[in-house]
């Protein structure tokens, strides 16, 4: 195990945990317009995730960091050739972040931060996934590193089934939650919606699992032909059954959701498996133009140095995010922004 | 225009951009944390009140400070690709640790301000308070040592065209981290100051919550006065460093043509077409403050090719606009406390307009130290190492940047019209009532919860 392996997983660790957290605040912007019909319970939608969006958000931020300062020309390949795709992210997140705050503040433009808030969480639910896509599918890499395909390329109709595919993992993840934080006839409307679009959602990952077997055989072959593949085959299969029998319960929202963390892990391990030991293969050019872990990776002592801190304060950040959820632990109500 | 101009325009305006809504945060933070440290010793209604309204007024700014600050971390990557490239193994450990100690901090107990009153114990909410300030400090810190490595690489060596870690605490704390660290974040107090001041500033103008008023503004006037007189010496720190590090830049500020001993330090100028400066200058000002002797020689432009020298008006100019607010700012805050002393200061409502002035101006200065480093550093990106031009995205075309720009133009302005319609409503409401407060808790602490979107 190299220090740059241990940095692929330690990367795929913050995105995973990145998604499992923001992704259900991702997922109930996106619900937002559909199943919040008083203001009531907008309110309450918002206050759902109103204490923790940011924090969730940090896993994103020291991701990309920990991409920068580990894999630099991954960070700088990704960033600068998914350029367009990259800044829609960027001005989803924005969006995301002041509609959150300033619509509590600031009655009169409450339509303009609606709006914002559901775009702002749209179009980041979408893109990742599509980016995702590309990076499994592999893309054109000229020998210094840079992305040499056009914006429309990384439209193609593979990327695109994988964006719509994490588009509604994160929504009946974001229903979860909802389930997990409303009550009376809000809570009704959100535990259906968690049934339907986690069935949508198992239509589109058997879809996409074939699309990936059929078109990208690298990576299933990758995943079959690895212990530790298989292991996160059966982590999602137990996610998928468990999500699937606490549906079935009345009150089962709370482990539904657990089920769906799971189900997450175990996506985010077969994909990271898929692609090891490349972290952006080549597609139409030479193979040595892919972008593998011991290719991108920093020198022994950044590596090094990141992993003491890591191994320090990853720890302490789940503390005290744990502390932040007890705080806010159980349902919440209508008026709980207020102060 | 191509692509590296646009790459850098953007790059200037939205990290300029950033760095409207830093201060306030940084600084208010401080407000914050006293404000509730007095509620937490005093318990008393009219100290929460007081409390809570710096609170809001804390928490509408962090907001916008977090969506912007996400560009930045992104922009590295998106428009300056070669750079990132350079120098990931140095520049992306301090960012990603910025994230795991600094960010994950001020953003985990940011929700307990915004949501906990109510959920936590009045011990918790004060932690909590100073945790979100600390966090914030702790950001600063470790983005100016990114930005540091930068002014001064140390720590590393360049191994196939890239710069590699040789030493962390070496790279950490480089020469030039010191000054910049206490400068930036002694402004940024500052900037805090300004903001509690000028909103007390406007009501006792407005004769409204006059007793607030009167507490935040000894407060602010005071602290504000010692930071005031601080951001000289701590800025001539700076400038010994610059002289040391990067003689080039400190020729741009001065506009030193030939190196040379007795070398004048202006206090305002004009860089003329031929390179010359008119204004009103100090004779061997310069040569005295570096090295305390006339003959001191002070390393000028000309000692270097011209494709080496950053743009020396721009530079001039937003140096020596930052040095002269600085010192406005000390006067503005003198006279306020001595107008306080004589009892004078509420009826002198010229005094209370340039206090409310301030606010913009301590932001302007800000912005013109960082135009005049940055700037400065010019045409190097990391100085000495790497250039500017060899570090913008090479395949990233002028027409991809229009469209994010204009995308950012547009939504960054309408972001700014919110947020100060959000400031300034909070600020025209003001604290709340004590005894209206006390009631509004009581009913809602009762069964039925209060009625959703009453009052916001
Ligand atoms: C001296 C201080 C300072 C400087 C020079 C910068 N920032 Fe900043 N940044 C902060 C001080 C700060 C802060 C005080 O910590 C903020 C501002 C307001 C806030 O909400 O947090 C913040 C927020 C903030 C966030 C959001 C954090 C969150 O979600 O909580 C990011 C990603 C960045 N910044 C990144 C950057 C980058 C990449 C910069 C360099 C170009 C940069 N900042 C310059
Ligand atoms: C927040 C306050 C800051 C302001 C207002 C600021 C201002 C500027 C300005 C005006 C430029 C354009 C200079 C030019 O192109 O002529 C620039 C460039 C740049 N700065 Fe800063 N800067 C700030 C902080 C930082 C920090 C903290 C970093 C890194 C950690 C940084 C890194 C850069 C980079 C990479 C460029 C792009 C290259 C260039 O255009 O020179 N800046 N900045
Ligand atoms: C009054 C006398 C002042 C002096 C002599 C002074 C000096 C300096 C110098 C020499 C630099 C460049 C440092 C470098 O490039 O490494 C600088 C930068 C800066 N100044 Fe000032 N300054 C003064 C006042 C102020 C004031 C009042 C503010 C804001 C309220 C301010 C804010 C800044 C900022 C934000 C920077 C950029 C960060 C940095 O490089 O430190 N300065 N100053």
């Amino acid at each position: 195990m190299t220090l740059a392996n241990i940095w692929f997983a330690l990367v795929a660790v913050l995105l995973t945990v990145y998604v499992i957290l923001d992704g259900f605040d991702l997922g109930a912007g996106v619900l937002y317009p559909f199943i919040a019909k008083s203001e009531e319970d907008k309110s309450v939608v918002r206050a759902s995730i109103g204490p923790v969006w940011d924090g969730n958000e940090v896993w994103l931020l020291t991701g990309a960091g920990a991409i920068f300062a580990a894999f630099p020309m991954v960070y700088a390949m990704t960033f600068s050739g998914f350029y367009l795709a990259i800044m829609l992210v960027l001005f989803g997140l924005i969006l995301r972040a002041v509609s959150l705050e300033f619509r509590h503040r600031d009655t009169s433009w409450k339509a303009v931060w609606d709006g914002a808030f559901f775009l702002g969480s749209l179009v980041p639910s979408l893109l990742v996934g599509v980016a995702l896509g590309n990076v499994i599918r592999g893309v054109p890499i000229d020998p210094q590193g840079n992305y040499i395909g056009t914006f429309l390329d990384l439209l193609n109709p593979y990327s695109l089934l994988v964006g719509v595919t994490g588009l509604f993992l994160l929504v009946q993840h974001g229903a979860a939650w909802l389930s997990v934080k409303s009550e009376g006839d809000l809570h009704d409307r959100v535990w259906r919606y968690r049934k339907v679009t986690f069935w949508i959602c198992a239509v589109l990952a058997v879809a996409t699992s074939a699309a990936t077997i059929l078109t990208v055989s690298r990576a299933s072959d990758n995943v079959f032909g690895s212990p530790v593949g298989w292991l996160f085959l059966v982590v999602f299969l137990a996610g998928v059954l468990y999500t699937i029998w606490q549906m079935m319960k009345d009150d089962g929202e709370l482990r539904s959701f657990i089920g769906s963390a799971i189900i997450i892990i175990g996506l985010a391990g077969i994909a990271a498996v898929g692609n090891f030991p490349e972290m952006v293969p080549a597609r139409g050019t030479p193979d040595i133009t892919s972008l593998t872990v011991e290719r991108a990776a920093s020198g022994h002592l950044t590596l090094l140095v990141m992993l003491i801190l890591a191994v320090i304060f990853v720890p302490v950040v789940l503390i005290y995010t744990a502390i932040l959820y007890k705080t806010f632990w159980g349902k919440t109500k209508a008026g709980d922004a207020d102060y | 225009m191509d692509a590296l101009m646009l790459a850098r325009i953007q790059f200037a305006l939205t990290v300029g951009y950033h760095f409207i809504f830093v201060p306030i945060s940084i600084g208010v933070g401080m407000m914050v944390v006293l404000s509730e440290r007095r509620h937490y010793k005093s318990g008393i209604p009219a100290d929460r009140a007081a409390s809570n309204f710096w609170i809001k007024l804390f928490t509408a700014t962090f907001a916008i400070g977090v969506a912007t600050g996400i560009t930045m971390e992104f922009a590295f990557g998106t428009n300056w690709a070669e750079y990132s490239r350079f120098v990931g193994n140095i520049f992306g450990a301090p960012l990603a640790a910025e994230g795991l100690i600094a960010f994950a901090l001020e953003s985990t107990f940011l929700g307990v301000l915004l949501f906990g009153r109510k959920r936590v114990s009045k011990r918790f909410f004060y932690i909590s308070a100073w945790l979100v300030w600390i966090g914030s400090l702790l950001s600063a810190l470790w983005i100016l040592i990114a930005n540091s490595w930068m002014q001064t690489p140390a720590g590393y060596k360049v191994e196939d065209g890239k710069a590699v870690l040789t030493s962390f605490w070496g790279a950490a704390l480089n020469p030039s981290i010191g000054p910049r660290y206490f400068h930036t974040v002694a402004a940024a107090l500052l900037t805090g100051c300004f903001v509690v001041a000028g909103v007390s500033a406007y009501y006792m103008l407005k004769k409204r919550h006059v007793h607030f008023a009167r507490q935040a503004m000894l407060w602010a006037a005071t602290v504000g006065l010692v930071l005031a007189i601080a951001m000289p010496f701590l800025g001539h720190w700076g400038a010994t460093v610059v002289a040391e590090y990067q003689p080039i830049k400190m020729a741009a500020f001065e506009n030193v043509g030939d190196t040379q001993k007795n070398a004048p330090l202006y206090l305002f100028g004009w860089v003329n077409s031929d390179g010359e400066t008119t204004g009103i200058s100090i004779p061997s000002g310069l040569s005295l403050m570096l090295g305390l002797s006339p003959d001191h020689e002070v390393t000028g432009l000309n000692s270097v090719a011209p494709a080496d020298r950053p743009p020396v008006q721009l530079t001039f100019q937003s140096y020596h606009l930052m040095i002269a607010l600085g010192f406005l700012f000390i006067l503005v805050f003198l006279v306020a406390i001595v107008m306080h002393k004589l009892g004078r200061l509420e009826r002198a409502r010229w005094l209370l307009w340039a206090l409310i002035a301030c606010i913009p101006l301590s932001i302007l200065a800000i912005n013109m130290g960082w135009m005049a480093a940055e700037v400065g550093r010019q045409p190097w990106i990391v100085q000495g190492l790497l250039r500017t031009s060899d570090g913008v995205s090479p395949l990233v075309s002028a027409g991809e940047i229009w469209t994010t720009m204009g995308l950012f133009v547009v939504i960054y302005l309408v972001l700014f019209i919110a947020w100060l319609r959000i400031f300034l409503g909070i600020i025209k409401k003001g604290p709340e009532d004590a005894a209206e407060m006390l009631e509004a808790e009581k009913a809602s602490a009762g069964p039925a919860p209060a009625p959703a979107g009453a009052g916001r």
